[in-house]
């Protein structure tokens, strides 16, 4: 009985010390930058699980600690759909790495809120002026990050179903125009072939929706935001070109042309033969070109109007603006910036070189390639999405707008609605400034 | 073990529509699942050929275990299997001791300010976690710990990537503190008053009578902290950084890069689910059973 | 909650005021790890989060956060889809709540037999609870295709009557069918627990009551009701307080449309406050859902109180 006293007591020694702990806690602040130990830098990449490409940051990195004896660059894979978040919780706690990568329509908001230094890259093997433009990140003048490739929205078909339905193939030359386009939807569904003739993924969620969707928008005419002030979006999202996008999204629907929410997995759906024509990434096109062959159809887009549309800008690299070691981060950033890597990095996840001296390297990049409608398309037809700090709200606005008109919200009050809810959060920031 | 209560024991064919209404709602209840084992053994394609009709249960068409092997690829799955068994084997532990501790005092205790606790500490079930996940990370990351360095003991700041972060936040838990109390205020109070005469402590009627006498309550606190414990994802997304320390759930957001292979979620989602049935098969004995030998009748 | 506790007989030779000292600090000492733990890793956040409700602060910002008393409440009054998902969320907890109650309890009183295999069925019942609602939620999208399995079976039970509707891409139904979804995955979990509430109504009393010629029914109302009495409360505030958190399965399957006819508090909260880093806003939301479910559970707990 006496030791179980004694034992309380403890115990309540070492709650009251507990509580002195955690209230003496909130003081401490280290106000130091973060990402490295000395020159022990950390890397982050949001490929965990995809092997292919992951292999290629892992390669470099090898060769970077090998190459040198100064630096030695850690690396922390996490998977991509969770990506973002695990950064913004580092950077709200101060513990970003010194090297990251980041989706490239969101590095204007990161640049914005100080998760981005801008990077200096001259000297490198590579110079920034060979890139694709969408694969350089800037904003407000400065280099913030630069990616190893492109990805391009394409058009998927058979060969053999188009001809069958005496549908012209289009060429980049002379894509389909939007009636072309609507009457060869409407021959396959008339075909009864077909539940849904188009396929374009609609089943989807997060950054694919204005991905995918909105250079069609832009292609009508319309936009996300007016581009040049950025500081509204009236008219721009929801002025006649915009409402005649939205009337047509969904009338793909209420023609059954296409479905108001796609399956699981729509390039499956589309190589089962579940649909014709598909609105995908090129990312697909070795799979499907493994298993159709020559019945492959690569189609530009549609040109709605304003010309052909695709979305630039994918995965980039850049540092962190707390990254204690920087001259650390921007040798190895410099360093990994050689053709061989670019190479690599484009075989490995199938997507488009940012140079045309990777290009040159790959089979089907080369000039006339399978592929090379690809590098094409990302030249003539890409726009990146707006350089703002405001695009991840703009982008969340978008996503939801354009689900509640396929699912038949009314398109006009829809699209007010969107561009009333992002006029008042570029207000509220003051216009993004500083 | 024969005082079941309430057992109806239907004879001959009155029991037919009772078995017959077992095994129709087993069904409803297994089918997903069933459909979720079945298709980690198919490739892609297959699966989704399969899907509009019953072939979507059946091990029929391309069967194989190149899924399975696919996730190895893919994932270290056998570090966060352990990760995940250690961070929630640790946390139900140390939840059954703290919890119960204060449900005892609040039940069955007489000091001021009791009930007040009692309802401060039910208020806190409402709020959802994720309102508060990221002011929390901002928190964790400021809070101090001692650790031993080889030599003395030195204070460090941040909790970030480690398994304490993971566990500690989650061990007091108003819903095994209500469950505990509940519990406890069913077991005769004149059990205490017995053992204080003899001589006992408050911590020794704690010890040797309540706890003992309390095993479906341990058991039930034990599955409730688990199960959150096992399906946490936003919270280490945010916190743990090193992929050494990741438990299960974030695994699955591995298979969701850029060529989806749900085969492959198939087979991990079966992996990860296997554990937490098997637990809860050993568990339920002791949540079920025990109460006939413990001889306290509500 | 707590009954009185009646005068206690004082241990021999123990003056009373010692006694009743060490009585307090011992509970001091044993309520206090889970009274520590909760104001570090609740309390202390929690109120981080609802002061943040009464500023400008945004999750990627470069100028510091500055407060803007009640602006963002304002906003929220006026915002239609917080109305929405209100909405929503009080639909889904009054359908759920006394569904999932009832037809737990029906599970229980089912497999609460000794006849063969009820382990068995008991623990496929309960393989829901175990199964991650990701990946539940995950299995049921593939189910509730408008081709899917779901409507391939109601097809083929109503021999063709009847075709399906696209359940969670229309809003007449994509909130019914996450409700049915929900209900399915939790209902096992209440299973257990009010099974564990039957095992400890005495055997005796049911045999006392059948031996007065007392038939089921009767016998369910004059012994198994009263008698799970604690288990009602535990089960009640269990579901409600689950059925407002109603996030995951939204974020997974359907993210709060087709327009909005899905969304929900704690969903609207989560993405204005990540997707859409307006933390701020998100905070509002959560402090103004705070005061709803504390309202709600404050009329429940009045409603089933202990009659002393």
């Amino acid at each position: 009985m006496r030791s179980n006293t004694r034992r309380l007591a403890a115990a309540s020694l070492a709650a009251v010390t507990a509580t002195a702990l955690l209230t003496a806690c909130g003081a401490t602040s280290s106000g130091q930058g973060s990402g490295a130990d000395g020159n022990t830098i950390t890397l982050w990449t949001h490929n965990a699980g995809n092997a292919g490409e992951y292999k290629v940051v892992q390669q470099i990195v090898k060769d970077f600690n090998a190459g040198q004896s100064t630096y030695k660059v850690k690396i922390q894979a996490f998977p991509q759909q969770s990506y973002n978040d695990s950064v913004v919780a580092a950077a709200s706690a101060k513990k970003l790495p010194c090297i990251l990568d980041s989706d490239g329509p969101n590095v204007p908001n990161w640049a914005w809120g100080g998760y981005l230094a801008p990077v200096d890259l001259s000297g490198s093997q590579v110079p920034l002026s060979d890139q694709l433009p969408s694969t350089v990140g800037t904003y407000q003048g400065k280099t913030y990050t630069f990616g190893y490739y492109d990805v391009a929205l394409t058009m998927f078909a058979r060969k053999s179903v188009l001809q069958a339905n005496s549908i012209r193939i289009p060429t980049i030359g002379k894509p389909w125009t939007k009636d072309e386009f609507d009457a060869a939807l409407a021959k396959l569904k008339a075909g009864g072939k077909f539940t849904y003739p188009l396929e374009m993924g609609t089943g989807g969620a997060g950054e694919w929706w204005p991905y995918a969707y909105s250079p069609q928008l832009q292609s009508f005419g319309g936009d996300l935001v007016d581009r040049s002030q950025y500081k509204t979006a009236d008219k721009a999202m929801n002025g006649p070109a915009a409402v005649a996008w939205g009337t047509w999204f969904r009338s793909l629907v209420t023609n059954g042309y296409m479905a108001q929410k796609s399956g699981a997995s729509p390039n499956n759906d589309f190589l089962n033969g579940k649909s014709a024509i598909e609105w995908d990434g090129s990312w697909d096109a070795a799979t499907n070109s493994a298993k159709l062959g020559s019945d492959l159809a690569v189609l530009p887009p549609v040109d709605f109007g304003k010309g052909p549309k695709i979305g630039g800008a994918s995965w980039q690299w850049g540092m962190s603006a707390t990254c204690s070691n920087k001259a650390g981060a921007q040798a190895y950033l410099k360093f990994s910036r050689q053709t061989k890597y670019f190479v690599d990095f484009a075989k490995a996840a199938g997507t488009i070189p940012a140079t045309a001296d990777a290009a040159a390297q790959i089979p089907g990049y080369q000039p006339g390639g399978p592929y090379d409608v690809f590098s094409q398309e990302a030249r003539k037809f890409a726009v990146v999405r707006p350089v703002t700090p405001a695009y991840p709200f703009i982008s969340s606005v978008f996503e939801k707008t354009a689900k509640d008109i396929l699912a038949g919200a009314d398109v006009q009050k829809s699209l007010d609605q969107a561009v009333q809810q992002i006029n008042s959060n570029l207000k509220t920031n003051r216009y993004y400034a500083g | 073990m024969a005082t079941a209560s309430n057992p109806t024991r239907g004879t001959g064919l009155r029991r037919v529509p009772g078995v017959l209404l077992r095994i129709v709602l087993a069904l409803f209840f297994a089918f997903p699942i069933v459909f979720m084992l079945i298709s980690s053994f198919k490739p892609d394609q297959q699966i989704f050929k399969d899907l509009g009709s019953i072939r979507a249960f059946l091990p029929v068409g391309h069967v194989s275990l190149a899924n399975y092997r696919g996730v190895f690829d893919r994932v270290p799955a056998m570090r966060f299997l352990m990760n995940s068994i250690v961070i929630s084997a640790v946390t139900v532990a140390l939840g059954i001791v703290v919890n119960s501790m204060a449900a005892f005092a609040l039940s069955r205790m007489r000091w001021p300010g009791r009930r007040l606790l009692l309802t401060l500490i039910i208020a806190t079930l409402i709020v959802p976690f994720e309102t508060f996940a990221l002011p929390m990370v901002w928190w964790v990351n400021k809070l101090p710990w001692l650790q031993f360095d080889g030599s003395h003991l030195v204070i460090t700041e941040g909790w970030l990537d480690t398994y304490r972060v993971q566990i500690l936040p989650f061990v007091a838990n108003a819903f095994s503190v209500f469950l505990f109390h509940q519990y406890f205020q069913s077991i005769p109070k004149e059990l205490d008053e017995a053992a204080l005469m003899d001589g006992a402590s408050w911590f020794g009627v704690y010890r040797r009578i309540i706890m003992p006498l309390s095993g479906p309550a341990v058991a039930t606190v034990a599955i409730l902290t688990f199960l959150p414990m096992w399906n946490s994802y936003l919270w280490p997304l945010m916190v743990v950084q090193d992929e050494h320390l990741r438990p299960v759930m974030i695994g699955i957001q591995y298979f969701f890069q850029l060529n989806v292979s749900w085969g492959q979620i198939m087979a991990y989602s079966t992996m990860i689910t296997v554990p937490v049935l098997a637990l809860f098969l050993a568990f339920q004995r002791a949540f079920i059973n025990s109460i006939a030998s413990s001889g306290v009748k509500g | 909650m707590s009954t009185t506790v009646s005068a206690r007989p004082r241990p021999r030779g123990t003056p009373g005021g010692v006694q009743r000292r060490r009585e307090r600090l011992t509970a001091f000492g044993m309520v206090s790890p889970a009274v520590v733990l909760l104001l570090c890793f609740l309390v202390v956040p929690v109120a981080l989060a609802f002061g943040l409700a009464f500023t400008s602060a945004r999750l990627v910002s470069p100028t510091p956060a500055h407060f803007v008393g009640l602006e963002n409440f304002r906003l929220l009054f006026h915002d239609p889809v917080f109305a929405r998902s209100l909405r929503n969320t009080l639909v889904f907890a009054a359908v759920v709540v006394p569904v999932q109650a009832g037809f737990g309890l029906a599970l229980a009183l089912l497999v609460n037999t000794k006849v063969r295999g009820t382990t068995f069925f008991r623990t496929v019942y309960f393989v829901p609870v175990v199964t991650s609602m990701v990946v539940v939620s995950l299995v049921w999208l593939f189910l509730y295709q408008k081709t899917g399995l779901v409507n391939h079976l109601i097809h083929s039970f109503t021999f063709g009557l009847v075709t399906g509707p696209d359940w969670l891409n229309n809003p007449r139904t994509s909130l019914p069918a996450i409700i049915f979804m929900s209900v399915w995955q939790g209902v096992g979990f209440h299973m257990v627990i009010w099974l564990s509430g039957l095992q400890t109504i005495p055997v005796e009393l049911h045999e006392a009551a059948a031996i007065d010629g007392a038939d089921r029914w009767a016998r369910f109302r004059s012994v198994t009701w009263p008698g799970l009495r604690p288990t009602r409360a535990f089960v009640l505030i269990t579901i409600t307080i689950d059925a407002f958190r109603l996030f995951t399965q939204v974020n997974v399957m359907t993210q709060g449309g087709p327009v909005d006819s899905t969304s929900t508090v704690v969903y609207q909260a989560v993405h204005t406050g990540y997707d859409q880093q307006q933390t701020a806003y998100a905070s509002a939301i959560s402090l103004v859902f705070f005061v709803i479910v504390l309202a709600v559970s404050l009329i429940q707990r009045f409603l089933t109180r202990e009659k002393d």
